[in-house]
C-alpha cells in the first residue's frame, strides 16, 4: 500500500458533558447536565472543520450561523460568539439544553460520518451561560415606527416574535394567561432539564428590550383579538401553544391519583409543589407510579416522579423502537431507574373505597402495519388482559391547542379536527393583520420550531406593518 | 399590575368580602364567572366567584370562607394590601334572560355571588324567589339586600336557628308553585339536594360546580366533572352545569383529593403565625 499524505488528525469522539451521578441526581431537582468547562468547550470547538458549505446550518430551524460562532469560541471571543448566535436565536440558553440536536443541527454535521458530530448544542449552551455570568448586551433598536403589536402567549414562539418585532421598532405588548411567562419552558419542562432561573433570565432580556408583559391576562376573556384590533393594535401574533390535555376515555379515569401530564408538571414546575409546604400547592405521589405514553413529556413526568421518591413504570403501547422521546432522555431515565413496559395499554382503572386509584387493567398489544404516522399500529391481543397494581397514574398521551382563542375570534380559520390555527407559509392567518405560530399551528412540536415560526411571522408582520400607512 | 385591596367587609364569622382594584377584569366581568387569586409569591392559585364589579372604579369583589391555609391567610389581609395576582374573568357567564318565574338558591358564602345573579335576573324581567341558606343563624348575611332584589325570599338553616330547618320546605313550595328555572350556588351537598328536589318537577336547575382547580383555563384537567356521563372541565366548560346531570358523588370525592396535604398546610401556617386565630372572632 502506498503511503498517502497525512490528513490533519480529527478527534472522532465528542467531549462528553459532565453529568450528576444518577444515584445522586434522582434525589434532587438540580440540573442533570452540568455544562462544559472552558477547556472542554475549547477542545470540542477545535473539532469543528469550519466547513465552507456547512450542512449543520441546514438542520437548524432558525439557521444559527454555527461555524461562525464555533470559530469565536476557538478564538476565545465569547462576547462576539453570543452576539452571532443571538442574531438568529433569542433563547440560546434554552435551545442549547432542550433542542433535539441529534435530529436537527448535529445529524447533518459532516463529522457524523466518521465519528461523533460536533456537540453544537453544548457549545451553544456554553456561550449562553458565559453571557449570563458576564452580563447581557442589549442590541440597538430600530427607530420607533409608531406601530403597535400584541403578542398572545409568552412561550418560545411569542417571546421570539416579540423580541424580533421590538428590535424592528414596533411597540410590543405581550399577554400571558398564566401568572409567569415562559410557556412550556416554565410550566412543563422540569427544573432538572431546564432550570427556571434560566428561563427567567431569557424573559428578563426580552423585557429589557422594551416589551411590555401583562401576565394573568387570558386573551379571549379580557380582550378578544377582534377587540384588540379595533383599538390601537395594528397586528397580532398568536403563540398560545398546545396546552389542552388529552385523556383516554377509559373507565375510572376520574379517580384520585390520576393526573394529566400537564396537571402533574404544572404542580411541580410552575407551582413548585415538590417544595410543599414551603410552597402552597401540594402534589401527592404514591409508591408505584405508572406513566402512560412514550414521548418527552412522559419521560419528564417519569423522571420527576422518581425524584419525588416513587418507583416508576412507563407503559407504552408500541415497542421500544417506536418510543418518540429523545434517545438521551430515555437513557437518562433508565440510568435513574425507570422500568418500561412496552406493548400494553390500559383498559380500566379500579379505585379503593376513598376513590383513589389502586390498580389498572391492561391489555397487551402487537404491532400491525404502519398507520398514518408511519409507525406500526398497535393492535390489542384478545385474551391478554392483565392487572397492574398502582397508586398514581400520569397520563402523557399528548396535548392539543387550547380552544379559547379559536372560539372567541370570529373569522379565524382552524383545522376543526386538530384544533390548530391555519396559516400560510409566512404565518398569516385568515384574518388581516393576525399571524400565528408554534404549537397552536403545528400541534405539540419543539421549542426551536416554535421559535422559527415566531421569527417567520415577525418578518411577515414587519412587512405588513411597513406597507400599512 | 398591582392588585390592591380597596375595601374589606366581614359578612359573617370567618366570611369576608374583598373589593380589589383590577380594571381590566372589572371591564369584562359578568355574573357566574370566577377569578383565580394568588396571595403571595409562593402561594397557590385559588378560584373565587365574582360577587360584584364596578366598571367605573375598576374594581371586582369576591367573598370567601376561611377553610384552609390560603383562605385563612387571605382573611388576615387588609385594605391597602396587595395580592400577587388576580386572573379573570374565567369560566362561562351565567345565562341571564327572561325565563319567567325563577328560584335562586344560595348557601353559605355563595349567597354573595348569588345575589349578583339575582340582580341581573331581576333586571331582565324575571319574577325571582330567593332562598338563603346557612348552617347557623350567625352565618346568614345579606338578607336585607336579598329582600330588596327579589320578589319573595325565604331563609333556612341546618339547625333551624333561623328560618326553616333544612330544605324540606322547598318540597312543599313546589307542590303549589310553578317555577320555570332554578339556579343554585352553595356547598355541593346543598346543590345535590336541591337538584334532587326539583327533578321530579322538571325545573331546569343550574348548579355552580366547585371542583379543585389550578390554572382555571383548561390546561390541567384537575377540575374534571362528569356531567351526563361525559367528562367535562369545570373551568372552561362550566362552572355552571345542569344539576340533574352532574355526578355529585364524584365531585365531592374529587374535592377531597388533597385533604391530608391541605390539613398539613393549614396547621403549619397556624403554628408559624403563633397559634390559631379563631379566637379573634367569635364563631
Ligand atoms: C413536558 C414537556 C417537555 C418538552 N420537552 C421538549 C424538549 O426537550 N425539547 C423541545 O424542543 N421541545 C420540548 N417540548 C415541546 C416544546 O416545549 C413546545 O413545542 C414549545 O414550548 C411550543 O412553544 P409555543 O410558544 O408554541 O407554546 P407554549 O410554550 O405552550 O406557550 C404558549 C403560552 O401561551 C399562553 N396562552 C395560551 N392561551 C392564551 C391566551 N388565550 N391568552 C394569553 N396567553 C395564552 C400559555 O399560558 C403559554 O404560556 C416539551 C413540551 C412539554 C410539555
Ligand atoms: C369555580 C369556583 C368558585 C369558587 N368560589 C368560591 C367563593 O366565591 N367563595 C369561597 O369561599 N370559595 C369558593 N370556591 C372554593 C375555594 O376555591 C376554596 O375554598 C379554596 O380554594 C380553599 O383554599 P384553602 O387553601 O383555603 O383551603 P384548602 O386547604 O385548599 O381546603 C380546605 C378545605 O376546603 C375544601 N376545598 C378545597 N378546594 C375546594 C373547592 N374548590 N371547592 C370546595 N371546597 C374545596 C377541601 O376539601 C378542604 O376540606 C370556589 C371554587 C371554585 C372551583
Ligand atoms: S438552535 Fe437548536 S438546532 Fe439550532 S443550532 Fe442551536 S441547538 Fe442546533
Ligand atoms: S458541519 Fe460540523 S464540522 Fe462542519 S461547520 Fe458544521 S459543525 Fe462544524
Ligand atoms: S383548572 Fe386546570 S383545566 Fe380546569
Amino acid at each position: 500500500m502506498t503511503e498517502r499524505k497525512p490528513k490533519p488528525k480529527i478527534k472522532k469522539e465528542e467531549v462528553k458533558m459532565p453529568k450528576q451521578d444518577p444515584k445522586v441526581r434522582v434525589k434532587n431537582f438540580n440540573e442533570v447536565a452540568l455544562g462544559y468547562t472552558e477547556e472542554q468547550a475549547l477542545e470540542e470547538a477545535a473539532r469543528c472543520l469550519q466547513c465552507v458549505k456547512p450542512q449543520c446550518v441546514d438542520g437548524c430551524p432558525v439557521e444559527v450561523p454555527i461555524p461562525e460562532f464555533i470559530k469565536c469560541i476557538k478564538e476565545k471571543k465569547y462576547a462576539e460568539g453570543i452576539i452571532t448566535i443571538k442574531s438568529k436565536n433569542a433563547l440560546p440558553a434554552v435551545c442549547g439544553r432542550v433542542c433535539p440536536q441529534e435530529e436537527q443541527c448535529q445529524v447533518k454535521c459532516v463529522l457524523g460520518k466518521i465519528g461523533d458530530p460536533v456537540s453544537i448544542g453544548r457549545l451553544e449552551r456554553y456561550l449562553a451561560d458565559w453571557e449570563r455570568d458576564h452580563g447581557f448586551q442589549i442590541p440597538e433598536k430600530a427607530p420607533p415606527t409608531g406601530k403597535k403589536v400584541a403578542v398572545v402567549g409568552a412561550g418560545p414562539a411569542g417571546l421570539t416574535a416579540a423580541a424580533d418585532l421590538i428590535q424592528l421598532g414596533h411597540k410590543v405588548t405581550m399577554y400571558e394567561a398564566l401568572h409567569l411567562p415562559g410557556g412550556v419552558l416554565i410550566y412543563g419542562i422540569p427544573e432538572f432539564r431546564l432550570p427556571k432561573a434560566i428561563v427567567r433570565n431569557e424573559v428578563a432580556y426580552i423585557e429589557k428590550l422594551g416589551v411590555e408583559l401583562r401576565v394573568g391576562n387570558l386573551v379571549g376573556r379580557i380582550h378578544t383579538i377582534p377587540e384588540l384590533l379595533k383599538t390601537d393594535t395594528n397586528a397580532v401574533f398568536i403563540g398560545s401553544g398546545a396546552g389542552l390535555p388529552r385523556f383516554m376515555g377509559v373507565e375510572g379515569e376520574n379517580l384520585g391519583g390520576i393526573y394529566s401530564a400537564n396537571e402533574f408538571l404544572i404542580r411541580n414546575n410552575l407551582m413548585k409543589s415538590f417544595d410543599f409546604p414551603e410552597y402552597d400547592t401540594p402534589v401527592r405521589i404514591g409508591k408505584h407510579v405508572v406513566v402512560i405514553g412514550g414521548g418527552n413529556v412522559a419521560m419528564d413526568c417519569a423522571r420527576s416522579s422518581m425524584r419525588l421518591g416513587a418507583e416508576v413504570c412507563l407503559l407504552y403501547r408500541r415497542s421500544r423502537d417506536e418510543l418518540p422521546a429523545r434517545q438521551e432522555e430515555i437513557e437518562n431515565a433508565e440510568e435513574e431507574g425507570l422500568v418500561c413496559k412496552f406493548l400494553a395499554a390500559p383498559l380500566k382503572f379500579n379505585g379503593d373505597e376513598k376513590g383513589w386509584v389502586k390498580s389498572m387493567e391492561c391489555i397487551a398489544m402487537e404491532l400491525g402495519p404502519p398507520d398514518e404516522s408511519g409507525r406500526r399500529r398497535p393492535i390489542p391481543m384478545k385474551g391478554s388482559e392483565f392487572t397492574m397494581e398502582t397508586d398514581t397514574v400520569i397520563i402523557a398521551i399528548g396535548q392539543t391547542p387550547n380552544p379559547i382563542i379559536q372560539r372567541t375570534t370570529t373569522g379565524l380559520e382552524v383545522n376543526l379536527k386538530r384544533g390548530t390555527i391555519l396559516v400560510d407559509e409566512n404565518g398569516k392567518t385568515s384574518i388581516q393583520g393576525v399571524y400565528a405560530g408554534g404549537d397552536v399551528v403545528t400541534g405539540a412540536a419543539t421549542v426551536i420550531s416554535a421559535m422559527g415560526a415566531g421569527k417567520t411571522a415577525a418578518k411577515a408582520m414587519h412587512k405588513f406593518l411597513s406597507e400599512k400607512k | 399590575m398591582i392588585y390592591k385591596i380597596i375595601s374589606t367587609e366581614e359578612l359573617a364569622p370567618k366570611t369576608k368580602m374583598f373589593e380589589v382594584l383590577a380594571p381590566d377584569i372589572a371591564a369584562k366581568a359578568k355574573p357566574g364567572q370566577f377569578l383565580i387569586v394568588i396571595i403571595s409569591v409562593k402561594g397557590e392559585r385559588i378560584p373565587l366567584t365574582i360577587c360584584d364589579y364596578n366598571r367605573e372604579k375598576g374594581t371586582v369583589s369576591f367573598a370567601f370562607h376561611e377553610v384552609g391555609k390560603t383562605t385563612k391567610e387571605l382573611g388576615q389581609m387588609q385594605a391597602g394590601d396587595t395580592l400577587e395576582n388576580v386572573t379573570g374573568p374565567l369560566g362561562n357567564p351565567s345565562e341571564i334572560k327572561n325565563f319567567g318565574k325563577i328560584l335562586c338558591i344560595g348557601g353559605g358564602v355563595f349567597i354573595a355571588p348569588l345575589l349578583l345573579q339575582v340582580k341581573a335576573m331581576k333586571q331582565t324581567g324575571n319574577k325571582v324567589t330567593t332562598i338563603l341558606g346557612a348552617r347557623i343563624k350567625e352565618e346568614l348575611f345579606m338578607e336585607e339586600k336579598a329582600k330588596t332584589l327579589s320578589d319573595k325570599i325565604y331563609t333556612a338553616s341546618d339547625d333551624g336557628s333561623i328560618g326553616y330547618k333544612g330544605l324540606d320546605f322547598l318540597k312543599e313550595i313546589l307542590k303549589t308553585e310553578k317555577f320555570d328555572h332554578c339556579v343554585v350556588m352553595g356547598p355541593v351537598v346543598m346543590m345535590k339536594e336541591v337538584s334532587e328536589i326539583t327533578k321530579p318537577y322538571g325545573i331546569p336547575t343550574i348548579v355552580t360546580t366547585t371542583p379543585i382547580m389550578m390554572d382555571g383555563m383548561g390546561m390541567c384537567g384537575v377540575c374534571r366533572v362528569t356531567v351526563g356521563g361525559k367528562m367535562l372541565f369545570g373551568c372552561v366548560d362550566g362552572p355552571e352545569f345542569d344539576g340533574h346531570q352532574v355526578d355529585f358523588e364524584e365531585l365531592v370525592q374529587r374535592q377531597r383529593l388533597f385533604l391530608p396535604e391541605e390539613r398539613v398546610a393549614s396547621l403549619m401556617w397556624e403554628k408559624n403565625i403563633g397559634g390559631c386565630r379563631c379566637d379573634r372572632k367569635k364563631a
